[in-house]
């Protein structure tokens, strides 16, 4: 039950990109068309359990025992870059037709708010192991519901008569804020 | 290149924020207050600015093929150095500010510039684009930081500045008033920046104009 909370308060009530505001070049960069942004999706919601597993290890195993907590952040940075490239070359050599299809958001999501943002959290609310896992993916989950929901809004936009000036990305943010505004009705729901 | 015009193109022409749509998520989401805001956009500045003056030092020595890794290296460690001195001196602001401070590491306006600018010219250019560059951030972050403060809550900085009857819409300070308000901004500078491609447009063609009469 503990573990279900956890997950719903990641997906839905501290939803990542709508309020905790992390990820958003990818979010409206992405959202323009509704295949790419459920590619996009899957990739941030399987990187980021994968490498908050690793950056938990790193954390536990060898920051806090050599009492090197400074090194934080460089340590993050580095090892998540470094696994989403391996990542990238080894799809590439092993499965060419799912890198066909992910290949380009592997790259894109290398260094991001989001793929850096949840392991950090995890660290500073001292999740466990399993905690840290179920924390990612619901984060993951909750971007991919963020950025579904708002691609799908944008391709109705296409045939909307919007103000010259507010075209692009001036309404998108502004349909953000209103996509935002609904879950805000989800707040308090779930107490973190 | 004169350093005033390398400063200056940051805070409009290129900003970083408004015109550019780099680095948002800070703008959105320390922006509820007018001291957070200015905060992050100071500490944003720093690290451009240092980040820059190092990568500038460093790029004859630096393998173009492995630049990306070094580049991320150094803003990690800078934003480590700014992390632990806000802790020390300002812990305020420091827990204000949060996870997002740590975030500055990717914020791609920081990785964009050392890429363009910092690679391809001396210490001093450098230098002076860092600055435009986050002075550019820091007052877009002051301006919402401002909007958002203002007239969510009528004060400023924590000073009331509307009269005590004024009851704002909660909404400004909390997520949603966010976005629309930097939707809102956007489109401001898109109307000012077409106003002045027009005005541009104009002039030239008053300057075809005489010529052709000269040419006449």
């Amino acid at each position: 039950m503990e573990y279900f909370t956890l997950f719903m308060g990641a997906v839905i009530v501290n939803n990542f990109v709508l309020t905790r505001f992390l990820g958003l070049c990818i979010f409206f960069g992405v959202s323009k068309s509704l295949d790419a942004s459920i590619g996009m999706g899957m990739a941030v919601a399987s990187i980021l359990t994968a490498s908050s597993a690793l950056a938990w290890a790193a954390y536990n195993f060898v920051l806090v025992p050599f009492d090197l907590k400074f090194l934080t952040l460089p340590v993050f940075v580095i090892l998540i870059a470094g696994f989403v490239q391996f990542l990238e070359i080894v799809i590439k050599r092993f499965a060419p037709a799912l890198y066909n299809m992910w290949g380009i958001y592997l790259v894109l999501i290398a260094t991001n708010c989001v793929v850096l943002g949840v392991p950090l959290i995890n660290v500073e609310s001292n999740f466990t192991f399993i905690k840290s896992i179920v924390n990612a993916f619901g984060s993951g989950v909750g971007f991919a519901l963020a950025i579904v929901l708002m691609a799908s809004l944008r391709e109705k936009l296409q045939y909307a008569d919007v103000p010259k000036s507010l075209q692009g990305l001036g309404i998108a943010f502004i349909i953000a804020g209103m996509l935002a505004l609904s879950f805000l009705g989800f707040s308090g729901m779930i107490p973190m | 290149m004169n350093y005033w015009a390398i400063f200056k193109k940051g805070i409009f022409e290129q900003n970083p924020i408004f015109r550019l749509a780099l680095s948002l998520c800070p703008a959105l989401a320390v922006t509820s207050n007018v001291f957070s805001a200015l905060g992050m956009g100071m500490a944003v500045m720093f690290v451009i600015t240092s980040n820059n003056v190092i990568v500038s030092i460093v790029r004859r020595w630096v393998n173009p093929k492995v630049r990306v890794p070094v580049f991320i290296t150094i803003i990690a460690t800078i934003v480590t150095l700014t992390q632990l001195l806000l802790e020390a001196f300002l812990p305020a602001l420091y827990k204000e500010l949060g996870i997002y401070l740590a975030l500055i590491v990717v914020f791609a306006i920081i990785l964009a510039r050392a890429e363009v600018f910092a690679m391809k010219n001396g210490i001093v250019p450098s230098f002076f684009d860092g600055l435009g560059m986050g002075a550019g951030f820091a007052l877009a972050m002051l301006a919402v930081g401002t909007i958002r403060e203002v007239f969510g809550t009528g004060a400023f900085l924590g000073i009331p500045v509307l009269p005590a009857s004024y009851n704002g819409p909660l909404i400004l300070i909390l997520a949603p008033g966010a976005f629309m308000v930097i939707g809102l901004m956007i489109g401001m500078f898109n109307v000012i920046g077409q106003w002045q491609d027009k005005r541009a447009e104009e002039k030239q063609k008053a300057n075809q104009l005489t010529v052709q009469r000269g040419e006449a």
